[in-house]
């Protein structure tokens, strides 16, 4: 071979550039090109994924409209000592008349108001109305005239809440979504027991996405099976009737599942009819948990089978047939055999199942009534109805981070390699 | 049904296959096989030699007739109470798991003790050769390697009776030939009987006690490999196993053993009579390459025609020589590359001769079933 080499002993080509660099610029225009197909998926991730998710996460900390607003009083509010027990001085008052004064002006000051509410009720009135009536206040003392404004203004408590919540970034959201929240005295308690709601949003989240993966696995498997199996005549016919859910419009589905199920619905007319349940025992099976396991069920079976066939179909016949050859009973074939094949279609389709699952929210909107919503239909009434985005954004990271950690822990598990999508 | 010969220890009886209800892939098979002996089916791709070993597997349902193992009927019996051990052509290691576990699974389903599994599968990985690989999965093994290891598993349970499924048929050429000699060795120390399929004929010759030619749900010939290549009963055998030469014409005289035919440019010649018709009837003459001799003294022989070289391919050993005989141009002729032999350039004209009793005079041609 004619490889020569240099000095040092690394190889180079015929006219003694070394092999490495020849290598690379060789490669280079390849890669180039490569590069250059995916520029318009990157571009797009980066525009329509990767920048939303950022802007989540900074908003579910983020704190500046108090900042903003507030422009005098929040410096001189953070001289003040909190723990001192007593009012802030005069000059915190007085920064805080001219605040609000311009704050009703610029029509800002409400904004203070709704985001301070979200911490204690009552809030919203407070400044609604001081920013009514401030202009009143022409002169000193600012803390008199204020306090005799509303009594609020002369609870410590009220100022401790403004110059904990005076940073540009606040831990509230998260706190809150996990039921926590800071008392008075701005240390991290448990929510009282009637408001704490999110812990068991997030834990019935994952119970019924758990459960709706597992049914989707027992139900797609067999199916699964029968198109890997079947000559492809019959398994092309199957498989249309499994992807006819993805052809049928999420609504129509969903409006057809209330159909069935409702407690004048199909299902229950008939049981009535046979007589298995009298008229005034129809069951309720829509509209609570049972709605949306069903109806997600329905929607996300696809997801499950689609990754599992295509796994099946490349497990050969011989496989099982060596193990029955061998002496396996037919289930000690399938278990020992067939099953540990398709583990990475399992993993796939369970992986895949469950993350649509946690976060779906329109199925569980129109079936789930009270015991059957999810985690994302709080996020979004935050979004549209509450407008606490903060607080909805932080229930998204806090989604986002579950979802990061099962992941974690499947990769660990099973290993993120023997997933196969198809 | 009662075994009536001690000696079979495999029987087909009447046994047809049908997979549609419409057309027969298995038509009226009977075949008795030995006990310790090893059968090969051979025969070109859908003759039925596969679906047949997949019958005595358990696998596929004979659609009528009935398979007799060891004297008892096994069709109602399921494939896991048979105790046949199987290679099949992909090999079908299981990928999730060692070698050792692969070897240990038919031991474990019949709860075998841990210790026992251990030496027995130890047994078996010394026996092909693959001692140290016992840890390693079977995709870190060559193909040569994992072909081993299917045939060990498929011994390790000791079975009295193993199918191979063209268990060689992905390997390359040389490590296909020495598998065909370790499979052979390892049939001849454990005394197991063996019912192999295959579609490469030298792989069958060197192989079997008996060769089984299929074709078209049919068994052709059933032989074992030297009366096969030097006696074949019909047109078919004769084209499928080993160079042939081939001579249509129809029958001019029937006398006992001996006939005379006459070619389709009139020329006559004397044949040896195997599976001819009456008179007038077409037959197929076949003749071996290699028993053709050229320029015979005259009269030396009972066929001495005419023959124009067309092409000669020089293959070391010997020297193919093609030559236009009675009308026929694709007749080959072997030449040995020895001192003497005789120096040919194409457009020669010379004389080749051959006895009578090396012209088997067949049934009349047929296409050479290969789909």
């Amino acid at each position: 071979m004619a490889a020569a080499t240099t000095s040092d002993g690394a190889l180079t080509t015929a006219d003694g550039i070394p092999l490495k660099a020849s290598l690379a610029r060789a490669e280079r225009r390849n890669r180039n090109r490569a590069l250059l197909l995916v520029t318009p998926l990157f571009a797009f991730i980066l525009v329509f994924f990767l920048m939303p998710i950022f802007d989540m996460l900074t908003r579910s900390v983020d704190n500046t409209v108090v900042g903003s607003v507030l422009v005098r009083s929040v410096p001189v509010l953070s001289q003040w000592d909190d723990s001192s027990g007593e009012l802030p001085s005069e000059a915190v008052f007085k920064a805080m008349v001219l605040d609000i004064q311009d704050g009703r002006e610029t029509r800002t000051i409400g904004k203070v108001g709704t985001r301070m509410n979200y911490e204690k009720s009552g809030m919203t009135s407070l400044f609604r109305k001081s920013g009514r009536r401030a202009k009143q206040i022409k002169e000193a003392p600012y803390k008199e005239a204020l306090i005799k404004l509303d009594k609020k203004w002369g609870d410590i408590n009220t100022w401790r809440l403004l110059k904990r919540e005076s940073d540009a970034q606040t831990l509230t959201h998260y706190l809150a979504s996990i039921d926590m929240r800071f008392n008075d005295s701005g240390e991290v308690v448990r929510q009282p027991e009637e408001k704490q709601i999110y812990i068991n949003l997030f834990i019935r989240t994952l119970k019924l996405s758990a459960l709706i993966t597992v049914l989707c696995l027992v139900l797609g498997y067999p199916i699964s099976y029968l198109l890997a199996t079947l000559p492809v005549r019959t398994s092309n016919l199957l498989m249309i009737l499994v992807l006819l859910p993805f052809w049928t419009s999420l609504l129509v589905r969903t409006t057809a599942w209330i159909a069935l199920l409702q407690k004048q619905g199909v299902i229950n007319d008939f049981l009535v009819g046979v007589g298995l349940i009298g008229d005034d025992g129809r069951l309720a099976m829509i509209h609570n948990a049972i709605g949306t396991v069903v109806a997600m069920v329905h929607i996300l079976l696809p997801f499950m089978v689609l990754p599992l066939y295509s796994v099946m179909k490349t497990i050969p016949p011989s496989y099982v047939r060596a193990a029955r050859s061998m002496g396996a009973t037919p289930w000690t074939a399938f278990w020992r055999v067939y099953v540990p094949n398709t583990v990475s279609g399992i993993g796939a389709g369970g992986i895949l199942v469950f993350i649509i699952a946690i976060g779906y929210y329109i199925t569980p909107a129109l079936v789930g009534g009270v015991s059957g919503t999810l985690i994302s239909n709080f996020i979004a009434q935050h979004i549209s109805v509450t407008l606490n985005w903060g607080l909805a954004a932080a229930l998204g990271s806090v989604l986002l981070a579950l979802v990061l950690a099962l992941y974690i822990l499947y990769d660990k598990i099973v290993g993120i390699d023997n997933m196969k999508m198809g | 049904m009662a075994d009536q010969s001690s000696s079979d220890y495999v029987r087909f009886i009447n046994v047809q296959k049908s997979y549609d209800g419409e057309s027969l892939v298995v038509k009226n098979l009977n075949l008795d096989i030995a006990r310790g002996e090893f059968v090969t089916m051979l025969g070109p791709s859908g003759s039925g030699k596969t679906t047949c070993l997949m019958m005595l597997a358990g696998f596929e349902t004979a659609t009528h007739g009935e398979i007799i193992l060891d004297g008892d009927s096994i069709n109602d019996v399921a494939p896991h109470h048979r105790g046949i051990g199987m290679v099949f052509q992909s090999y079908a290691l299981f990928p999730h798991m060692t070698i050792f576990e692969n070897l240990a699974f038919p031991l474990e389903v019949r709860k075998q003790s841990k210790s026992e599994i251990e030496t027995r599968v130890k047994k078996a990985l010394d026996m092909v050769r693959m001692g140290a690989f016992g840890t390693r999965r079977p995709a870190q093994l060559s193909g040569g390697q994992q072909q081993r290891i299917a045939v060990a598993r498929a011994l390790v349970f000791e079975p009295k009776l193993v199918l191979m499924d063209e268990p060689l048929g992905a390997l390359d050429k040389n490590l296909r030939e020495e598998m065909q000699y370790e499979i052979k060795h390892i049939h001849n120390n454990l005394e197991v009987t063996v019912v192999y399929v295959t579609h490469d004929q030298s792989e069958a010759l060197t192989m079997s006690n008996r060769i089984a030619v299929f074709n078209d749900g049919v068994i052709q010939q059933l032989a074992p490999p030297e009366d096969l290549y030097e006696r074949p009963d019909n047109a078919f055998v004769a084209q499928f196993i080993g160079e042939n030469n081939t001579l249509i014409g129809s029958v001019r005289e029937l006398n006992g053993t001996a006939c005379v035919v006459e070619l389709g440019d009139g020329s006559i010649i004397n044949a040896l009579s195997v599976n001819v018709g009456n008179k007038g009837e077409q037959s197929t003459l076949s003749l071996r390459p290699e028993r053709v001799t050229i320029n015979p003294e005259a009269g030396s022989l009972p066929n001495i025609v005419d023959a124009d070289v067309k092409e000669l391919i020089y293959l070391g050993d010997h020297i193919r020589t093609r030559v236009d005989v009675c009308g026929h141009d694709d007749f080959i002729v072997k030449m040995p590359n020895s001192a003497t032999h005789a120096s040919l350039t194409p457009g020669d004209t010379v004389k080749v001769g051959w006895l009578a009793e090396d012209c088997r005079a067949l049934d009349a041609p047929v296409d050479r079933g290969v789909t």
